[in-house]
């Protein structure tokens, strides 16, 4: 589904993304970890088609196709749907308005044929129970004055509607409280199917109990340093990064060495 | 003041005759005090002239072209076009009076049954058939000492809208007043000069529009006087559609008594060069006058707007909101004062003035400014220039919305706080027609909005 081949990505002369390799395949959940600044956020942005990161080395294979090519509308219409780790406020335009456009865009490429208002009311019903949803939240203008884990759910709310193939949550964990995240848990379990792969950037173990991934992987400086089972999200949980992380120091050495506890 | 002495008298020649010749048709019979008002404005106009740049209120506002040009006053209106044909907006309402090339043209208005005492029609007649209705007000809200423009029109007074309506009267249909040029070879003028006074706790809704054809070289120069009685409700809209060359250059004043509430809300498409004066003074207690703006100039069109609000009594509110988009090399001049005299304690009064470009070129000058002499007060004023947002932008993308399209509707939604705040929804729909043909697969605003 996914194949991302010694990505580099630059923004303002800085090397974010140094090397990064990842293979996903269809109905995998992947975990991402990794410290502030890793270019956690870097990464699902490249892919969901931002374009201001420059990229001289690498290639991103969707489908087999080259993803980078691909404007990031045409990657949601190819079924790539990244939940934003700030969903960004829109005023003036109606939440609910603006994804039924989405999605009729998105029905339009699949040469399905468009939903009206009456249907598409009927079809989000169900999502909107999914994740619980508030009506309000609806009517009002996209992520505007939302709380942070309205913006959150949204997003979730947003993937439920969207039905894509490859959803990126970043951090969409963070911000919400134990109910909430729950439910988000329980909208991206309900969702995962045999054809549908997810990346899920987190910072916290807490999410992939309820998510449980196939894959964890640490990113560490724009690079993927570790990469392991469910465990390694519970390793990291106790023992942080720093042992993962590469020190000058430590490059004569072919095995990180642990932290003395 | 005016341009340097040698220049003005050759630019103000051809003016200065046409009035000759235009007072030297008028009826002998005219009353004094609007023979008074005519010679104040061309002395005024020939002792001044057209204002420079460096005049404060024409400081970004060059005019020398406008003044250059042979604007000529069509002798009579001959018309053969249906104005359903040109104008973009219609509506069903209670009385419709149009003008073509500045001339009223009766057999294309019409006029519903008025309540009794009320006057409908073409100032013109008023002057002769209701003098005292028109001369208590006529000329007395529109400085002209400071604008060539007023000046002239005041000059040239002769057909407009003349609506009077008397106490305790609700017009439950609005006015539509209608001013077309329809094009000749050689540049035209017209000054139509309008006088709406609503009676005590009287209501109406008024629509001004003004269009032309899609291309010609012409001057609208209106002057629109808008007196509103104790507890007065007034709906008052402009929507301006002139062709890609016109000059559009128009001064407005609302006079507000005590309680009475008026909304002036103006739309801006049109002309090459716009100059807007809004002034509203809200003279009695409780008054409350809301102005908002709506422009969305291209190419090298350029729209100004001059807003002047006085509150000289305690316990008013005044609220403003300019919104202007602009593309390619438009420009956009916004300036707005509120002036709150020593006695107006306990003012409200917003003001803010926001602009979208779109373009690298465009270029926007804003300058709101507050003259505070009350020590009660509650004033805001702000103004901003921005371009489309990219967060916002990507996000729309992100979900399968095309670029184009992510991009008007955010532009659309940029106006919508503008759009939300017509009342009256004949104008309202034809608003969100008109962007959605403007703006780039402007179908999907119809889609998402
Ligand atoms: N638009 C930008 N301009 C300049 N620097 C940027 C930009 N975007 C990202 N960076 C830098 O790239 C680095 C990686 O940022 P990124 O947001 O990808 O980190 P992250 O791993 O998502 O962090 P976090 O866990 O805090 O969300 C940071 O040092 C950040 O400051
Ligand atoms: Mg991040």
């Amino acid at each position: 589904m996914l194949e991302v081949k010694n990505l580099h990505a630059w923004i303002e002369g800085k090397e974010i993304l140094k090397g990064l390799n990842l293979t996903v395949k269809p109905g995998e959940v992947h975990a991402i970890m990794g410290p502030n600044g890793s270019g956690k956020s870097t990464f699902s942005q490249i892919l969901a088609g931002r374009d201001f990161y420059h990229i001289p080395e690498g290639e991103v294979l969707y489908e087999g196709r080259d993803l980078l090519e691909l404007s990031p509308e045409v990657r949601a219409r190819e079924g790539i749907f990244m939940a934003f780790q700030y969903p960004v406020e829109i005023a003036g335009v109606t939440n609910a308005y603006f994804l039924k456009a989405a999605l009729n865009a998105i029905r339009r490429h699949r040469g399905e044929p468009e939903v009206d208002a009456f249907d598409f009311l009927e079809m989000i019903q169900d999502k909107m129970a999914l994740v619980q949803m508030d009506d309000t939240l609806l009517k009002r203008s996209v992520n505007e004055g939302f709380s942070g884990g309205e913006k959150k759910r949204n997003e979730i709310f947003h993937m439920a509607v969207l039905d894509p193939k490859l959803a990126i949550l970043d951090e969409t964990d963070s911000g919400l409280d134990i109910d909430a995240l729950r439910i988000v848990a329980d909208g991206v379990n309900s969702m995962r199917d045999p054809e549908r792969s997810f990346i899920v950037i987190t910072h916290y173990q807490r999410l992939l109990s309820y998510i449980v991934p196939d894959f964890v992987h640490v990113l560490v400086d724009g690079e993927i340093v570790q990469s392991g089972g469910k465990e390694l999200a519970l390793e990291l949980e106790e023992r942080g990064y720093a042992w993962l992380v590469k020190h000058p120091a430590d490059e004569n050495h072919s095995e990180p060495v642990p932290d003395q506890v | 003041m005016g341009l340097p002495d040698v220049a003005s008298s050759v630019i103000l020649g051809p003016w200065l005759d046409e009035y000759i010749e235009f007072a030297s048709r008028l009826p002998q019979n005219e009353p004094a005090a609007l023979a008074q008002l005519r010679n104040r404005a061309i002395a005024g106009f020939r002792e001044n002239g057209f204002p420079s740049t460096a005049l404060e209120a024409w400081r970004s506002t060059d005019i020398s072209e406008i003044a250059q040009t042979p604007y000529r006053r069509v002798p009579s209106a001959s018309v053969n076009t249906s104005p359903v044909d040109v104008v973009p907006f219609s509506y069903v309402m209670c009385g419709e009076l149009v003008f073509f090339d500045g001339h009223y043209a009766q057999s294309f208005s019409s006029i519903c049954d008025l309540p009794e005492d009320a006057v409908l029609g073409n100032l013109r007649d008023a002057i002769r058939t209701d003098p005292d209705k028109v001369q208590t007000h006529l000329g007395g809200y529109v400085p002209f000492e400071e604008n060539a423009f007023a000046a002239l029109n005041t000059a040239f007074i002769k057909d407009g809208a003349f609506l009077h309506i008397p106490r305790d009267t609700v017009m439950k249909e609005p006015i539509h007043l209608l001013y077309l040029t329809t094009g000749h070879e050689n540049p035209t003028a017209s000054y139509p000069r309008n006088l709406i006074v609503v009676g005590e706790n009287s209501q109406v809704t008024i629509i001004e529009s003004y269009a032309g054809p899609e291309h010609g070289s012409y001057l609208t120069c209106p002057v629109t006087e808008i007196v509103a009685g104790e507890g007065a409700e007034i709906e008052h809209y402009k929507i301006q559609h002139e062709s890609a060359e016109a000059a559009h250059m128009a001064s407005q004043h609302i006079y507000l008594s005590r309680k009475s509430h008026v909304v002036s809300q103006s739309m801006s498409f049109g002309g090459g060069y716009t100059r807007n004066d809004i002034g509203a003074t809200l003279n009695g207690e409780g008054a409350d006058c809301t102005l908002n703006g709506l422009y969305l100039p291209s190419g090298t069109q350029f729209v100004d707007h001059h807003i002047s609000v006085e509150h000289t009594r305690p316990g008013c509110r005044s609220f403003q909101l300019f919104k202007g988009i602009l593309e390619d090399s438009a420009r956009a001049v916004f300036n707005g004062l509120i002036h709150v005299h020593p006695d107006a304690q306990q003012t409200s009064a917003d003001q803010s003035n926001r602009n979208l470009l779109l373009s690298r070129d465009a270029l926007v000058h804003s300058q709101p400014q507050l003259l505070i002499f009350a020590d009660d007060v509650k004033c805001t004023h702000g103004s901003t220039v921005g371009e489309l947002d990219q967060e916002a932008l990507f996000y729309l993308r992100s979900r399968g919305i095309g670029e184009e399209e992510a991009r008007s509707l955010l532009i659309y939604a940029f106006a919508s706080e503008f759009i939300e705040r017509i009342e009256f929804s004949p104008v309202k729909k034809d608003l969100e027609k008109f962007l959605i043909n403007r703006l780039p697969h402007g179908e999907i605003i119809r889609q998402a909005m």
